[in-house]
């Protein structure tokens, strides 16, 4: 009766109960890239789910988490909280904050060359022959309980860090002009008390020679190849709105400010395609935008995505623009803890297809042999 | 009183429950493989126990899928609480001082009870050890001492004293001490590797008294109750971290817990009233050396304080019929030295009304609860005072002649509200939130059987169960990862069966054996459907539970020789709500082994020394993920009452 029911049940779950999967070591992938987009997915914190696809704009043939197929016998793979991927020359710089490095590829194969360590690594730019890192801790020297952070210079051929000096707090986005170095300082662990500069080192002498006032938490550094740096606030979610500035290289200051709300931008001659996502506690929701704007023509202002399909993105996380074809591509991180999707649009702004990607798609850089 | 005999009283509170109960005795506490109250819940079905890893790891349980804010942990009946953020690290009620451990899903059986009893959906109850003086003696003393892996070292001693015949009084008090330290093994298809675990050490004192005492027609008790702790809390494990630069550079956290709480019991013909008080005092230091911040490195203090009072009532107004009404009072204040934060307080007032009838073959039992919370900030908007009423109906029925097989079934619908942490955590407000609420179904049956052969007897409760979380509160990240705001977004559905099958053997006469066997399926499906608004990952288990699990125990004793084997499964589960292989993580089981034995000391002392063998087959784990779990390990414990 009952009893004997539930002994038949209870092995027939038994059953079930799986043991664990032995697998298969993979062997590693040899992949030979020619033309595409690289992609970084950062993971949410605490999860090592960093993860580097890669689309192949030739074929169109989207290839996820090449970093660990590339590299199978790396622990716990490309790591935690992959922050910021830049390209220079036939290497690929993965910068990954949690995991405390700065893993240097070939772009080719997506094969690892070297692991460079640098404790809360942010973003990366390069110049003449070296790469410049940010990051949250303190120059070695410094009073390491000191809340201000610092810029490396990593020399690209020994691939080693040759320089640091010191800049404001929680330094983010990083970019070079005219032999000068731009970092934003966010002051972003001290909401009381955020900080305002851009800091501005001489790459020659690597010393801070000046701090330009911008506005309240700053993010992203970009410069144009005429001389012009972009710089964006995100506000602190109360008072004060995120914004968008240009600094002028020669002079050092603020030339314009534009008023509008910007996330992430991404910068095509003259053309800067930017988006914002802005929390309003009024409606509980965020609210996107998605303009271009130009350097050269001040009123200059229009939606790039023309069909209505930026409706379907929850979560605008990354923007890159390729320079030969126009064609337009973001991400979406939609809820942070979930596989994100990365968006194709051609150049005026209609969707063409769209991929699922890793956990929170964020970076890109465009890879041609 | 023999074992069995011990088991057939217990299994019979525990058949006739209209709701589901699992009981951990005395006997069983101190034979398991347990350091703490947490270690033992992994012995109950349906509980899922959250554990980051090593002794001061956070331990917390989710039973039945609910998620942990839906389970109200009961010291000698009154709420253990955190209005920070609901939740009871279990890992810090050491057994050493448990008698019982009870676990409720639904109602509890006894009408005579606060108001705050009926308002969550499970709940565990704890029991303070209460002495007992038998053959005229009038102290008692019992000294212990625990250590092995981990760099433990852990004596605990006990003093109880029958003052005079209406009032007992007991001291019991501990220190706990471990590195923490412990190698584990990270595996994937292409690599193993061994790390070592650090900043995991912990450094603990408790001490606490009880009073009893016996009035005319009653019983009073006073419990005073202090912890201090301070323990390193280790990180996820991250890739190019596996070897910390400097141990001292990780988080840490201090705690300090002071209560005094006191409850009266008083009996007439027919009516009967409990009244009960209690006064906390929390706080909580947590700093981290890797964010420095203006001032220096982040360091954080907070301060919680709860008053309760509870006065509960109860009538008989036939021998099957009662009735009882009880009303509760609360206040719960928060500070903390955070950016904008916004000081809250909280008065909670619960009123219940319950009835039970209970003849030889049939219980109804149905109670109403109405709740009323108000919040008040001293700084930002406070949220609208809430109020709802919330019922529970539980039935258990007989129907056959034969006595012990029986029927049940309850439905409970209940709510929890948002916590401090939910609503004020947040630099943006989160104030709109709405209370995350539960609705539970449960069918299932008991039956038992006594045999006169070796088998001397077989238990089985079996219930099957459906439950929803609607407006379940989720932390999302709001414009970047930065800044979090608290939703209610989703819907969990929760299908269920519980099995729990307990058996006693007596073999050639000196050795006796206790079988039990847990088994736990749940398919907890996100439901999420929000008009409008993007969901993601709709009709996928939800993180962290594992279709199918289970325990086998087994209790061997032959004359003062004791031995307890255990095994403890956990299916297949997923670390986020997508369910694909990234996400994947392996089932994992482990086998537990104590052999143990009972001398005796001059006259009428006891020693009792025991050894623990965990994790034999050193399997590397991990309940949640990037927090490795222990491989192999061992204790050591002696006691010696006198």
């Amino acid at each position: 009766m009952a009893l004997r029911l539930v002994i038949i049940l209870l092995l027939y779950s038994i059953a079930f109960l799986g043991c664990r999967k032995s697998l298969e070591p993979q062997p590693e992938e040899g992949f030979n890239f020619i033309n595409g987009l690289y992609l970084l997915n950062e993971g949410n914190m605490s999860m090592n789910k960093a993860s580097l696809d890669f689309y192949d704009l030739s074929t169109g043939i989207y290839e996820r988490d090449v970093y660990k197929r590339a590299n199978p016998d790396v622990v716990l793979s490309l790591g935690d909280v992959g922050n910021d991927i830049q390209l220079y020359g036939s290497k690929l710089y993965i910068v990954v904050n949690a995991s405390n490095k700065i893993e240097v590829l070939d772009a080719r194969t997506a094969k690892r060359i070297k692991k460079i360590d640098l404790i809360n690594c942010r973003y990366i730019t390069f110049y003449n022959g070296k790469a410049y890192v940010s990051s949250y801790n303190a120059n070695i020297g410094v009073d390491p309980a000191s809340p201000n952070g610092k810029v490396v210079e990593i020399d690209t051929a020994s691939l080693s860090i040759s320089r640091t000096t010191s800049v404001g707090r929680q330094p983010d986005g990083v970019a070079a002009a005219n032999n000068k170095l731009y970092v934003a300082n966010s002051g972003g662990y001290n909401p009381n008390a955020y900080e305002r500069t851009v800091s501005v080192i001489d790459l020659k002498s690597f010393n801070e020679i000046k701090r330009i006032d911008v506005e309240i938490n700053l993010h992203r550094v970009k410069a144009d190849n005429k001389g012009n740096v972009f710089v964006n606030s995100r506000g602190d979610g109360h008072n004060t709105h995120s914004n968008f500035f240009m600094i002028d290289s020669q002079k050092d200051e603020v030339v314009r400010k534009f008023n509008a709300p910007v996330s992430n931008f991404w910068i095509d001659d003259e053309h800067i395609y930017t988006y914002a996502s802005e929390w309003s506690n009024i409606n509980r929701e965020n609210s996107f935008v998605y303009n271009q704007f130009s350097s050269s023509d001040l009123g200059f202002e229009k939606k790039y995505i023309t069909d209505g399909s930026e409706k379907s993105i929850h979560m605008p996380y990354g923007i890159a623009v390729n320079q030969q074809t126009k064609d337009i591509f973001i991400t979406d991180a939609k809820n942070y803890v979930t596989s994100g999707t990365l968006h194709h649009y051609n150049a005026s702004g209609k969707l063409l297809r769209s991929f699922t990607t890793g956990d929170i798609p964020g970076h890109m850089v465009f890879y041609k042999q | 009183m023999d074992t069995v005999t011990v088991s057939s009283l217990k299994n019979s509170l525990v058949l006739r429950s209209t709701t589901p109960l699992q009981l951990l005795s005395k006997k069983q506490l101190q034979q398991l493989n347990s350091l703490s109250v947490a270690d033992a819940t992994r012995f109950l079905s349906g509980v899922q126990l959250k554990d980051y890893g090593g002794i001061g790891g956070l331990k917390t349980i989710n039973i039945r899928s609910m998620g942990s804010n839906q389970t109200q942990i009961f010291l000698d009946g009154i709420a253990i609480g955190n209005a920070q953020n609901g939740q009871v690290d279990l890992g810090k009620f050491s057994l050493e001082n448990v008698d019982e451990i009870a676990l409720y899903n639904g109602d509890t059986q006894t009408l005579l009870q606060p108001a705050k009893s009926y308002s969550s959906a499970s709940s565990m109850y704890l029991t303070s050890n209460t002495p007992t003086f038998e053959n005229g003696e009038t102290r008692k003393f019992r000294a212990g001492i625990k250590t092995g892996s981990f760099g433990l070292i852990n004596p605990s001693f006990l003093f109880q004293k029958q003052i005079n015949q209406y009032l007992t009084a007991s001291i019991s008090t501990e220190y706990l001490n471990a590195h923490g330290h412990y190698k584990f093994r990270l595996t994937d298809a292409n690599y193993d590797t061994t790390a070592r675990r650090e900043n995991a050490d912990i450094d603990a004192f408790r001490i606490e008294s009880i009073l009893n005492g016996k009035i005319k027609g009653g019983a009073w008790q006073t419990h005073l109750y202090f912890y201090h702790s301070g323990r390193g809390l280790p990180d996820a494990v991250i890739e190019n971290r596996l070897k910390p630069t400097s141990p001292e550079l990780g988080q840490r956290q201090k705690d300090r817990n002071i209560f005094i709480q006191s409850s009266l019991t008083k009996q007439f013909s027919r009516y009967s009233y409990t009244l009960k008080l209690k006064y906390a005092n929390d706080y909580v230091f947590y700093s981290n050396p890797n964010i420095i911040k203006l001032e220096g490195p982040l360091k954080n203090n907070y301060h919680q304080q709860e008053g309760y009072a509870s006065f509960a009532n109860q009538y008989l107004i036939t021998p099957e019929w009662t009735v009882a009404l009880s009303s509760d009072w609360q206040w719960n204040k928060l500070n903390a030295d955070l950016y904008n934060f916004s000081y809250p307080t909280r008065f909670t007032t619960l009123v219940s009304a319950a009835t039970k009838y209970q003849t030889e073959r049939f219980t109804l039992q149905s109670s109403l609860l109405a709740t009323f919370v108000q919040d008040k900030t001293k700084y930002y908007q406070s949220p609208d005072d809430k109020h709802e009423i919330t019922p529970a109906v539980s039935l258990s029925w007989q129907p056959f002649e034969y006595p012990t097989f029986r029927i049940r079934s309850f439905y409970k619908n209940i709510f929890r509200m948002p916590t401090f942490n939910d609503l004020y955590y947040t630099e943006i407000g989160s104030t709109l939130l709405d209370p995350e609420y539960t609705e539970q179904f449960d069918f299932g049956f008991t039956y038992a059987k006594t045999y006169h052969s070796a088998l001397k007897f077989v238990s089985l409760q079996t219930d099957a169960y459906y439950n929803i979380v609607k407006n379940k509160i989720i932390a999302t990240p709001a414009s970047n990862q930065f800044r979090w705001t608290m939703y209610n977004l989703d819907r969990v559905q929760i299908k269920g069966v519980d099995v729990v099958i307990r058996s006693g053997w007596n073999v050639a006469n000196c050795l006796n054996l206790d079988v039990g066997i847990n088994y736990t399926f749940q398919e907890a499906l996100n439901a999420t459907t929000i008009n409008g608004k993007m969901t993601y990952n709709k009709g996928e288990q939800i993180p962290y539970i594992p279709r199918h699990s289970g325990s086998f125990i087994l209790q061997a004793n032959i004359n003062s020789l004791f031995l307890n084997y255990s095994f403890i499964y956990t299916g297949e589960r997923y670390s986020q709500a997508e369910n694909i292989t990234a996400n994947y993580l392996q089932p994992w089981y482990t086998h537990d082994l104590s052999i143990g034995k009972d001398f005796s000391l001059l006259k009428q002392g006891k020693m009792r020394v025991m050894t623990e063998l965990n994790n034999l087959l050193n399997q590397p784990y991990e309940v949640v993920r990037n927090f490795p779990m222990p491989g192999r390990n061992y204790r050591l414990r002696a006691t010696i009452d006198f």
